[in-house]
């Protein structure tokens, strides 16, 4: 009885889980893959096989246009949440001593996680706008008389918002691959002659690698399938195929949205096995 | 030369990271004092005069959105996929402390969810409900794409807690003739106690802030962020502010909380 229980124990735990993912995510990407083969009839969609709305998306300019937009922005919040998140990481896992002060610094860096996005996209109105602080401070100075427009509603805006929304996500990985390093390895590396410089080149930065991998991984899902901080940020200017998607469904068109998140996802995963390919996440837990 | 040279790169990242933490809560802190003006407050400074007139205005009679419906939809919803996250998350860590097969598929599934656009997650919802005939609802089908979201944090963090779980008390109590359930009850769940709390932590608040997953399959209620959303296109006054000063400081509260039940459940265990 016992020993029976022992052998299908982890299925049963395991089986609850499982179900929820196969329910609401296996089943329903299933959905759009057969979907995105389906014939819209301008009001309806109806069961067919056809490659009209895939022909239709590598066919049309702009949308081939909105794909590259998407790239660019992924791109640009990528290279910027690397860029800021590295340094942070540094500074908390290898210049704070005091393992108090680190654990209040970190949680610093991480709180933001716990509130909502719409509303830390919002925070930045009254700093962009035409009358907002980061204008009045360039008149004031003398940098320029008239406000300039493009700080909110434009791309900027867009990757300033999404660096501000994602760079925790990059921060914590990276942190956790830090604190691994055994600080024997720098001494060495030092008592070696091994320069500053040389020590993050040659030990650090190998080592820190998993981490920037799952940091870029997340990073770059999070912002490939974007519309919310591209909509707000932009009002509606820029393009991204999150948006894209969102407008088709607004209008109906499910076969065609349904191509492009598959498309969408065919990018992604690409992305993610090559990122793959360099670590292995299971042994970062 | 050598402590010098350290040093000035000590305080050129202290000062980095003092940027990046300003950068971080500087926007949030100008809405903060921005929600804090009289009825002749506007979306920028200068600040005429300073007062609750927003903030109170949020729960009188609404003419921008619904903020009290919408808050309480989230609130439940938040209730409700933070219970789920806990007791599946739970079941899931115990389940992976032994090799079985498949084990290995499951935990990329579980990924997975967590690496899919979430796009896709509520496109694919929203599709496979309406193909099934059945409508959608913050309850329902908001519920299943919170749980997409969710439930591989609790996954990640129940495995890892596990991974690092010392099996020596567990053993002890069973040689000494405890049952499985009285071994799980008294020893297990007691050491684990701190990371359930972080669990729940996740589960609440990823499901309290979440947008993008809900935002095809919220049926015709909408859950707070969704309004918010709604409200920024057409609201010019800083009530839109005072929404958010009053859901972030929520936010900071069940923070506190968790930080403050965390505290206590690990004090308990020495």
């Amino acid at each position: 009885m016992i020993k029976s229980w022992k052998a299908i124990a982890p299925y049963v735990l395991i089986a609850p889980q499982t179900l929820i993912f196969l329910l609401f995510l296996i089943f329903p990407i299933a959905t759009i893959v057969v979907v995105s083969f389906w014939e819209f009839t301008g009001y309806s969609m109806t069961p067919a096989f056809t490659f009209d709305n895939y022909i239709g998306i590598f066919t049309s300019q702009v949308t081939l246009g909105t794909y590259l937009s998407t790239f660019r922005f992924v791109g640009l919040v990528w290279l910027f949440t690397l860029l800021i998140g590295f340094p942070v990481s540094y500074f908390l896992a290898f210049c704070i001593e005091d393992v108090r002060l680190q654990i209040i610094l970190f949680l610093v860096c991480t709180v933001p996680f716990w509130t909502s996005n719409i509303i830390r996209m919002i925070s930045w109105i009254p700093f962009l706008g035409r009358e907002g602080i980061l204008n009045n401070l360039l008149i004031n100075i003398g940098v320029t008389d008239t406000p300039i427009d493009i700080f909110l509603f434009s791309d900027f805006a867009v990757v300033l918002a999404m660096v501000h929304l994602y760079t925790l996500f990059m921060i914590v990985p990276i942190f956790n691959s830090l604190m691994r390093i055994e600080r024997s390895l720098i001494a060495a590396a030092e008592d070696a002659g091994a320069s500053g410089l040389q020590v993050l080149k040659e030990v650090i930065v190998p080592l820190a690698f998993p981490g920037i991998a799952i940091g870029s991984i997340f990073v770059v899902t999070l912002t490939m399938g974007e519309f919310v901080t591209i909509r707000l940020m932009s009002g509606g200017q820029s393009a991204s195929i999150g948006y894209l998607i969102r407008n088709q469904i607004g209008s109906l068109q499910y076969p065609l949205a349904a191509a492009n998140a598959v498309i969408l996802l065919m990018v992604t995963l690409v992305l993610i096995f090559a990122i793959m390919r360099l670590v292995d996440i299971r042994k970062e837990l | 030369m050598l402590s010098q040279r350290r040093s000035l790169s000590f305080y050129l990242l202290a000062a980095f990271f003092g940027l990046f933490v300003l950068f971080l809560y500087g926007p949030m802190l100008v809405i903060f004092i921005l929600s804090l003006q009289g009825p002749d407050g506007a979306l920028t400074f200068p600040v005429r005069s300073f007062g609750f007139h927003w903030i109170i205005a949020l729960f009188g009679q609404q003419r921008v959105g619904d903020f009290v419906g919408s808050f309480q939809r989230s609130f439940l919803l938040g209730v409700v996929v933070m219970l789920v996250s806990v007791v599946v998350g739970l079941m899931a860590g115990m389940a992976f402390r032994q090799r079985f097969v498949g084990s290995r598929v499951i935990f990329y599934l579980t990924i997975s969810s967590l690496i899919v656009p979430s796009i896709l997650v509520s496109l694919g919802i929203g599709i496979a409900f309406s193909l099934l005939g059945w409508s959608t609802n913050w309850y329902t089908s908001g519920l299943a794409a919170h749980l997409t979201w969710t439930l591989p944090f609790a996954f990640l963090i129940m495995v890892g807690v596990f991974n690092r779980f010392d099996r020596s008390y567990e053993e002890a109590a069973r040689d000494l003739g405890a049952s499985e359930i009285s071994t799980f009850g008294e020893i297990v769940l007691p050491l684990i106690g701190p990371s359930l709390i972080g669990v729940a932590l996740f589960g609440f608040t990823l499901s309290y802030d979440e947008f993008i997953r809900t935002s095809l399959v919220s049926g015709g209620r909408n859950t707070l962020p969704l309004e918010i959303f709604g409200m920024t296109t057409n609201v010019t006054t800083p009530a839109l502010y005072a929404l958010g000063t009053v859901t972030t400081v929520f936010s900071f509260l069940v923070i506190t909380i968790a930080f403050v039940a965390y505290q206590i459940v690990s004090q308990r265990q020495k």
